[in-house]
């Protein structure tokens, strides 16, 4: 089915359904306005009745307002897609900051709907668990809302928070049973973060995560920057992924500008994200082997991610790709002798990863430790709307490159990985099984580079548009307002780490202390790339 | 049955000869602009204000360099230099560790809301191709344990009291390296409700790695100055 015929379906669909609310064919999404009073419904519908999946919720205060109390008003922006490839906006205006929870029917939206508590004021009618999230109570005062439009981010708020010692949270009630804190710092080079578990001393029987250790405020800072000065934020916040976000934020922006990115420079854009997501997830390999104690496996997966850290140094300049994504094309581009060199260590390394996955697979010791462990289940995964090779690994096949394709991925041949268990032998599996796609598509697109331009022309155009990729841990949407001045008036970012997180305490059953590294590194998830 | 042996042997030696013999391999390094010839247009591209205007041209104040690439290409450019040997000794710091500590330093890594590119790097200075061990450096679990203080990113607000309560529990003598430009002052995220903007608002900072990340060369001669086997470089470099 094609995209424009789908929307039209949809948009059919919705309107014998739900009568009163009003339906715009955008061509590019199907625009919804609806009021507060109808939106747990048409979402629910979304969701349950045309198998959408919910994408992100941007919330923007009105720009005449200050930040009184309960007077702010809100416009909110639900986005919701098909793998028919329909982009789905539900657009609902709030005058009292309050809007209804979806979250009880669309487990996807729980956090993003905390998101929005903290950092807006807005409450959430229905929400059971709100409170101490990205803002920690022991450091944030009450009534802290940084993305209102009157509050200055230049300002140091406190440092006392509501001057209680916080209490992590207990669930299980059993004789001997103790919360033992594994964080903020821990381990030898781990991400700051706070994982609670509870345990009567050997076996897990209930994890709590707690983030936003590294919350720098990147939405807030944005404001008022120009776009220039934001995609450093866009390559930064998450710089493994760097690459992938810078892809998404200018995405939008060319959306805006109706720009169109030339062949050559569309081709440059899935090579280096494919590259990317190589060097990612042989990243991931690397640490779970170390987890497992398997030192020569982790240094034979660090050998190889050094050579591709080299490799994109050497071709693209800089070991993680900064500074090479703008808006309109890329900033520069490597010529074809780089790009031969670019082509043969590529297939060097993938044949160096080809030789370490037979080796891990035929390592006994090594699989009696991934088996079986850390087991999300298919109902789990699609309950918390997981994304990435995590989900994919749990039999729930969804890829951007193919469901909602960007950039020239239409006509490209992406065979999505698909493992069915869920444990961490299948996300070890579905790594391995992506960094071949990805190589083969590197590969293909080498071998028929066009010749043109690697960049057009652009011009910085007000008004808001969404920008998406599938980044190498899942999907990512940028959602951009650009002012009259061409500054960044408010930028959501969802990132796929945001989600999956969401699910990580889900994955303990059975698990002991010592399985708990090996289920966080068999995710493969970034802190900073939740944590904003 | 694997045999790790015998593919992990045939492989050869990985690991670099640095600081015994010079490092040149491509992609080592993401490499900075050197201060020379350039117009203030040239300076004012900079995002990030590294680049100042000079009576001889255009100086670099690496401490603000974050490798955004935009004075490298384009019809003015400057020249790019692929060393990483960037380490640097802000005023305040203190002397280097006394020599019974050169053969063996025990450092904590500190994640004050470092991006993955500081964390990828630093995981990497114990991979084969850098393996700290041969240079007498060891990570440490506890801070309790070590001699020094690695810290990356910005220092969020969540992570001020951890930062200090961190360095309080080290033994003297003690040092504090601030790893890359948001450990400096912040980087791209600055000052803000959110971000101290730099090591150096919460604990005392003895040594400043640049860079955007720094690669794990760079970190490895960071360590080595913190006994004084290396000398620390200049941070401001005028045409």
């Amino acid at each position: 089915m094609s995209t424009a015929s789908g929307i039209s379906n949809l948009a059919q669909a919705l309107r014998d359904q739900h009568a009163d609310t009003t339906i715009h064919d955008r061509g590019d999404r199907l625009l919804i306005e609806a009021s507060t009073d109808r939106l747990y419904d048409l979402a629910v519908a979304l969701t349950s009745d045309h198998g959408c999946e919910f994408a992100d919720l941007a919330i923007e205060q009105h720009a005449e307002q200050d930040a009184e109390e309960d007077t702010a008003s809100f416009t909110a922006r639900y986005f919701f897609y098909a793998d028919t490839g329909v982009l789905v906006e539900i657009v609902t205006a709030s005058t009292n900051a309050e809007l209804p929870a979806i979250s009880d029917r669309i487990h996807a939206a729980d956090w993003h709907e905390r998101e929005a508590e903290d950092m807006f004021g807005i409450h959430f009618t229905g929400h059971p668990f709100m409170g101490d999230f990205i803002l920690h109570d022991t450091v944030w005062p009450e009534n802290v809302a940084p993305m209102r439009r009157g509050f200055d981010h230049g300002e140091r708020v406190s440092e006392k928070g509501l001057g209680e010692d916080w209490q992590p949270p207990r669930l299980i009630d059993e004789p001997g049973l103790f919360a033992f804190p594994v964080g903020p710092i821990w381990s030898d080079y781990a991400e700051s973060g706070l994982w609670i578990l509870e345990t009567p001393g050997e076996h897990i029987h209930q994890a709590h995560t707690r983030l936003f250790y590294k919350f720098r405020g990147v939405q807030k800072i944005a404001e008022g920057q120009s776009t220039g000065q934001a995609l450093l934020l866009a390559e930064r916040f998450s710089g493994s992924s760097a690459f992938a976000h810078g892809l998404a934020y200018c995405q939008a922006l060319e959306k805006l500008a109706g720009c169109e990115v030339p062949a050559r420079a569309q081709m440059l854009r899935v090579i280096v994200a494919e590259f990317e997501r190589i060097r990612y997830h042989a990243m991931t390999i690397a640490e779970l082997a170390g987890s497992t104690g398997l030192a020569v496996g982790k240094a034979r997966g660090q050998d190889i991610e050094e050579t591709l850290l080299r490799l994109s140094g050497e071709v693209f300049s800089h070991r993680y790709l900064f500074g090479l994504i703008a808006p309109g094309g890329l900033a520069w581009a490597p010529d074809d002798e780089a790009l031969a060199r670019l082509d043969h260590g590529l297939q060097a390394a993938a044949e160096e990863l080809e030789q370490l996955e037979r080796l891990l697979t035929a390592s006994s010791s090594f699989l009696d430790r991934i088996e079986e462990m850390g087991g999300l289940s298919t109902e789990d995964a699609v309950r918390y709307g997981t994304l990435g090779p995590v989900a994919r690994a749990a039999d729930r096949t969804l890829d951007l490159r193919v469901s909602l394709p960007y950039g020239i991925y239409d006509r490209l041949k992406v065979t999505v990985a698909h493992e069915t268990e869920g444990d961490g032998y299948a996300r070890m599996r579905v790594f391995f099984s992506e960094i071949r796609v990805s190589a083969a598509l590197i590969r293909d697109l080498l071998s028929r580079l066009e010749d043109g331009p690697f960049a057009a022309p652009f011009e910085v155009v007000p008004g808001a548009a969404l920008g998406w990729v599938e980044a190498p841990a899942g999907a990512t949407f940028h959602w951009l307002r650009v002012d009259e001045a061409g500054l960044i008036a408010r930028w959501q970012v969802a990132a796929p780490s945001f989600r999956n997180w969401h699910a990580f305490q889900q994955v303990f059953d059975g698990a002991a202390f010592q399985d708990f590294p090996i289920i966080m590194a068999s995710y493969g998830l970034s802190v900073a790339e939740n944590d904003r | 049955m694997a045999n790790w042996v015998f593919h992990s042997l045939s492989r050869g030696i990985r690991t670099t000869r640095w600081p015994t013999d010079p490092e040149t391999a491509a992609g080592v390094t993401p490499g900075r602009p050197r201060a020379g010839v350039g117009s203030a247009e040239l300076a004012a591209r900079c995002p990030t204000e590294a680049l100042f205007p000079h009576d001889n041209g255009v100086g670099v104040d690496f401490g603000h360099c974050v490798h955004c690439q935009r004075c490298r290409h384009g019809d003015e450019a400057l020249a790019w230099e692929q060393d990483f040997t960037w380490t640097s000794k802000p005023e305040q710091g203190r002397e280097a560790l006394p020599a019974r500590f050169s053969r063996s330093i025990h450092v904590r890594y500190i994640d004050a809301g470092a991006c993955g590119g500081c964390m990828g790097e630093i995981r990497l200075i114990d991979a084969p191709a850098y393996n700290m061990h041969r240079v007498g450096i060891f990570i440490t679990a506890t801070p309790r344990d070590a001699d020094v203080l690695l810290v990356g990113g910005p220092v969020t607000e969540a992570m001020r009291e951890p930062l200090r309560k961190a360095y309080e529990a080290m033994p003297e003598p003690k040092r504090v390296v601030a790893m890359g430009v948001c450990a400096i002052n912040g980087g791209v995220f600055g000052t803000s409700f959110a971000s101290a903007g730099g090591v150096a608002a919460e604990i005392p900072v003895d040594l400043v790695i640049p860079g955007c990340p720094p690669p794990p060369l760079a970190i490895i001669h960071a360590l080595l100055a913190v006994t004084g086997r290396t000398e620390p470089a200049e941070l401001v470099e005028n045409p």
